[in-house]
């Protein structure tokens, strides 16, 4: 089922101004806080009124301000999973769930609620109150009454962040179950790369109410087309950057040349590498005469369980500043066969994982 | 009555049969006028407000005669409802408007603000499930607002319940018709009756204990707390 959204809406510091269109497959809407992620789920749900637009879901308008067309939330059948849940708290768990059956006769609405709770891995819940129950089951069942609809699009604001460490890789697992049982346009809104990743094929990145990028996540995260998107996907190391032929260009911040694999079409604007990507050749010997491998000089460095995040300086010892122009990831495995080195080590940016951005 | 068969007990049931009555009108066009005015703003609303909250302000005896003017021989609902054939002024009808007016605001402003504690989502998620704007107030808004209307409905009781200047100026005092409680013992102080006089100050004591009593009750453990079972 197509879905296709075009809506402005001026807020108190921005204007909203989305347009996108999709498919079935589940699309990642991702920005920093404030970027009007949530209030685009609400315009599309009914919630909130657009200045202008048109969103069109399957064959049925949901809006359109040129022809007076504005169908309300209740009739527009878009599941909207609240990001903390907005379970009804008077109401038990089978009632939150049966919410929206109630057109239906009282056995079939309770058969319906159990088939539903034992889908989302809830069952049993039926005579609780949403306080007597657990974070992750809540969840669980605010995903139940918004499906309980068929909805024709699923919206899920933020599902994941109320949720511990330990939960969330549970529930990223039901949802992507979900996403797989259920071929309906879904947007999935988040601050977590990762998570934005995993579990959607297509990315839209949003950033004060624009739309900054948006295509399959793979593009959006080796190519991203702007500084700005290349940020907001996680990547920590860019330079200014000044072209010298189609696949040389100076980075200006770090000092060196470098070739990338990337043609570059329009005057390049600033390059990047993503922090996973710098390596580290082997020998130490071989210097300068390779390419793309510069001498660097460890700042400091910061450890999490299992990576280590280097802050590295190129082709001088660092000073008293603590200046440094990169950020290196690397597994701690491989941090402790080359940290006994002697500096400089040698970074190896190379032309594939390098990227352009472009004015 | 054994223990005092000289005293007339008609003003404790004139005031328990008008309160009530005013308080069942007070609760259903305050809960209306709240829940209006929740959906809207702007200058209309604060004429409403303004309007709406007057009785609170101005002293009992000024919205009497307002009452007066308005349903008096010559007022304009006066003349109406003697066209079809009822007299207000001085009948037991005149201490239920009197009593509703007045108590009206207490209504109003603990409903709105009951309503407007309501956390919007869960009235929006009724909504993304097909609910129609009747449905989410009635099955969603007021249950999570009940408390506070609960307690503004005992609050208005109370206040219909000691009306005494609207209701002297409407409705009179006219022994078994129109003579509630505080006008019965106005009446026989200035009468020297006291024997009846602390008998019916005794039935407000007891009958506002209970009140009080239902306040606590639906405050507290009718609160948020019933919604689990531990």
């Amino acid at each position: 089922m197509p879905i296709e959204v075009h809506i402005e809406k001026k807020l108190a510091d921005f204007t909203l101004e989305v347009a996108f269109s999709g498919g079935d497959e589940p699309l990642g809407v991702l920005g920093p806080s404030g970027a009007g992620k949530t209030m685009l789920l609400r315009c599309i749900a009914g919630l909130e009124r657009p200045d202008r637009g048109r969103m069109v879901l399957g064959n049925k308008t949901l809006l359109d301000t040129e022809r007076g067309v504005r169908v309300p939330a209740r009739q527009r059948r878009v599941g909207l999973l609240f990001q903390h849940y907005a379970l009804l708290p008077h109401r038990t768990v089978g009632e939150n769930v049966g919410f929206g059956l109630n057109d239906l006769p009282r056995a079939e609405r309770e058969r319906r609620v159990r088939i539903l709770l034992e889908r989302a891995h809830a069952s049993g819940l039926e005579s609780r109150f949403a306080r007597e129950i657990s974070g992750g089951e809540q969840q669980r069942v605010a995903l139940a009454r918004a499906l309980a609809i068929e909805p024709e699009a699923l919206l899920l604001d933020e599902p994941l962040s109320a949720l511990d460490t330990h939960l969330r890789s549970q529930m990223e697992a039901q949802l992507q179950e979900t996403f797989l049982a259920y071929l309906r346009p879904s947007l999935l809104v988040t601050h977590n790369i990762e998570e934005a990743y995993r579990l959607s094929k297509r990315l839209l990145v949003l950033s004060r109410g624009r739309v900054v990028a948006h295509g399959p996540r793979d593009e959006v995260f080796r190519r991203p087309p702007s500084k700005e998107v290349a940020r907001l996907t996680g990547c920590k190391n860019f330079s200014r950057a000044r072209t010298i032929s189609e696949n040389l260009v100076e980075a200006i911040d770090w000092g060196c040349r470098l070739r990338v694999e990337q043609m570059i079409s329009r005057r390049a604007a600033h390059v990047g590498i993503r922090a996973h990507l710098i390596d580290f050749a082997e020998s130490s010997s071989g210097g300068r005469a390779e390419e793309n491998v510069f001498p660097c000089w460890l700042v400091r460095s910061s450890e999490t369980p299992f990576r280590i995040t280097l802050y590295l300086r190129l082709n001088k010892p660092p000073d008293e500043s603590g200046h440094y122009d990169l950020q290196a990831e690397v597994f701690k495995e491989k941090w402790e066969r080359f940290r006994v080195r002697p500096l400089p080590w040698h970074a190896r940016l190379s032309p594939e994982s390098l990227f352009i951005m472009p004015e | 009555m054994a223990l005092a068969p000289s005293i007339d007990w008609s003003p404790v049931r004139i005031s328990l049969e008008t309160s009530v009555t005013a308080t069942a009108i007070t609760l259903v066009t305050g809960l209306a006028a709240a829940a209006w005015r929740q959906r809207r703003s702007g200058p209309a609303t604060a004429l409403v407000d303004g309007i709406c909250l007057l009785p609170l302000v101005l002293p009992p005896t000024v919205v009497g005669f307002f009452l007066l003017l308005l349903f008096g021989r010559n007022g304009p609902l006066g003349k109406l409802l003697l066209r079809l054939g009822a007299t207000i002024v001085f009948s037991w009808p005149a201490t239920v408007i009197a009593a509703a007016v007045v108590a009206f605001p207490l209504m109003y402003l603990t409903a709105r603000a009951a309503l407007e504690q309501v956390d919007p989502r869960f009235l929006e998620a009724a909504r993304t499930l097909g609910a129609n704007e009747w449905r989410v107030f009635r099955e969603v808004a007021l249950p999570l607002a009940w408390p506070g209307v609960l307690a503004g409905t005992i609050l208005s009781f109370a206040r219909a319940l000691g009306e005494f200047g609207a209701t002297l100026m409407l409705a009179g005092d006219i022994p078994g018709r129109t003579a509630t409680i505080p006008i019965a013992i106005y009446f026989a102080v200035e009468t020297d009756d006291m024997r009846s006089a602390i008998a019916w100050c005794g039935a407000d004591v007891v009958i506002s204990l209970i009140l009080l009593g239902g306040l606590y009750y639906w405050t507290h453990a009718q609160g948020p707390a019933r919604w689990a079972r531990r």
